[in-house]
């Protein structure tokens, strides 16, 4: 009569060490990683600017236009809100505040990591199982290339360094849009708002969302290239893993930025 | 005088695939200078025999040793110098399908060696023409048909001049006129570039074409190890059935067969 209990006590503990054994993955790869962009050169296993720089122009040039574009209309949305909902009790002139500290440290970074993670965790996703299917991650191991080094390293690398500067980018133009909007109801020109949010953003608001800014890198790279070396199962594989690495590191982003954002604000 | 240590040695090897054993206590030698051919049917344990060979799956139980190294046991510093010594020509060809044929070719040398790029390019297009592919260097390997990318993943796997050549179904796939090429070129190789070459097949033909000595592998156990001659004398039903294309004779376990209709738990 009770026998759904084992069953489903059963894929509780079959799920539990699934993630365990996920998290223990991850880990390992990232140190990996760090270790061959560290010591790769002395050990025959250098770390190639050249494939450093192919990946920062995928996962960062690339992506400016839409993340611009996107971070400019969150920026104008923030705008229309604040303003009606700090108009209603008439602190309208807190606007640029507000704007000001809550794309700094919260929207400028979690727009960019979900775009990329959509964009780029995928892309991960995606080159590394089909190389995976096609032995060619096995070709890579038995000419003595170590996949984490080749495919795995660059790519964190690359996301650590231009993660930081989309999300700058992003926050620029998030504090614009809602500027344009803004500043006529607030009887000044852009240039006066702009002026003013830059005097009232601190260093902190700015490191707030760097520093998540590095922490989302290093998720949606290891979620994307760890799902991507898991694949097996032919096509059919490599779509699965797209899909569940860019699920995965959205979630991934969205329960760190909680974390984050409580910490740092206590 | 004793005979020269051969250069591979495999003692007592076994593997699984979850509860089912794919091969049992496997012992197998080869002789530097030497074509092996490693026959068997689909199924018989060969392509797992060869994963074990290149060091792309640890033993459960068991030992192999290529060029005196333990692959179990060798660090890292000594695996990647094996590997610099052996090549391996994957089933499909592997090639990574994002850079021209001539940098898949220029791969191992751009990655494990100091030469400079006029070098580099010099010895892949030397190597294209060994495979009878010159000239096709800035094809990529979508544009290639099938037994152009047989040959330039075999280009690839001789760019370091390896002592010791891994060659995993080299007809399959592949028409008579092409496949009978690649034969030749098997042929060419060991006496130009005096390698050890172990070809994993089924293809009768070509096995009897290129052999020095034949291993017939079936079920997961070496069924035998001779000459050409040798194993076409040999008495065995099962070596017989697979040198006279007839289809395998099936012993009848009547328990075996009723267990597996009825088991839940199968």
């Amino acid at each position: 009569m009770f026998q759904f209990v084992p069953t489903a006590l059963q894929r509780l503990g079959h799920a539990s060490v699934a993630a365990v054994q996920a998290i223990g993955y991850g880990g390992a790869l990232l140190a990996e990683s760090l270790s061959f962009a560290i010591s790769g050169y002395r050990r025959g296993q250098p770390l190639r600017a050249h494939a450093i720089f192919e990946q920062m122009r995928q996962v960062g040039v690339d992506a400016l236009p839409i993340v611009g574009a996107l971070s400019f209309t969150v920026g104008l949305m923030l705008g229309i809100q604040f303003m009606a909902a700090l108009g209603e009790f008439g602190a309208q002139s807190q606007v640029v505040m507000a704007v000001a500290k809550s794309v700094t440290r919260e929207f400028g970074v979690l727009i960019t990591g979900i775009l990329v993670a959509g964009r780029s965790g995928s892309a991960f996703a995606a080159r590394i199982g089909s190389m995976k299917v096609s032995q060619e991650i096995d070709a890579l191991g038995v000419i003595g290339i170590d996949p984490v080094r080749y495919l795995a390293a660059p790519t964190l690398i690359a996301m650590l360094l231009m993660m930081p500067v989309l999300t700058v980018f992003a926050n620029a133009l998030a504090i614009l849009g809602a500027a344009l909007y803004c500043s006529p109801s607030l009887d000044i020109s852009v240039a006066a708002y702009l002026l003013q949010t830059l005097q009232q953003i601190t260093v902190g608001d700015i490191g707030q969302g760097l520093s998540k800014s590095l922490v989302f890198a290093v998720l949606i790279t290891i979620i994307g290239v760890g799902t991507g070396f898991g694949v097996s199962g032919g096509a059919e594989g490599v779509g699965r893993a797209t899909t569940r690495a860019v699920v995965m590191s959205i979630s991934a982003i969205i329960v760190a930025d909680m974390i984050f954002s409580y910490f740092l604000n206590r | 005088m004793s005979a020269p240590p051969p250069i591979i040695e495999v003692h007592q090897l076994q593997a699984w695939y979850g509860a089912r054993q794919v091969l049992k206590d496997i012992d197998f030698q080869v002789q530097r200078g030497e074509i092996r051919v490693i026959m068997g049917g689909s199924g018989s344990g060969k392509s797992t025999l060869l994963r074990h060979l290149i060091g792309l799956q640890r033993p459960p139980a068991g030992s192999v040793r290529v060029l005196g190294i333990d692959l179990a046991r060798a660090s890292v510093g000594e695996l990647l110098g094996l590997r610099k010594k052996m090549g391996v020509s994957f089933q499909g060809g592997a090639l990574i399908t994002s850079m021209t044929v001539g940098d898949n070719v220029a791969l191992p040398l751009r990655e494990l060696t100091r030469l400079d790029e006029n070098t580099i390019r010099i010895m892949s297009r030397l190597k294209l023409e060994v495979v009878n592919l010159g000239g096709f260097q800035d094809l990529m390997p979508a544009q290639l048909s099938g037994g152009m990318v047989k040959r330039a993943a075999l280009a690839r796997a001789i760019v370091m001049d390896p002592e010791l050549l891994f060659f995993d179904e080299p007809s399959a796939g592949l028409d008579p006129v092409v496949s009978a090429e690649l034969d030749e070129l098997i042929l060419k190789l060991r006496s130009a570039l005096r390698m050890t070459i172990v070809v994993v097949t089924h293809e009768l033909e070509s096995a009897l074409k290129i052999a020095d000595t034949i291993s017939v592998l079936d079920q997961g156990q070496i069924l035998v190890t001779d000459s050409v001659l040798g194993v076409q004398q040999c008495a065995d039903q099962r070596v017989q059935d697979l040198f006279h294309r007839r289809p395998r004779s099936i012993e009848m376990d009547v328990d075996a067969y009723m267990k597996r209709l009825t088991d839940e738990r199968a």
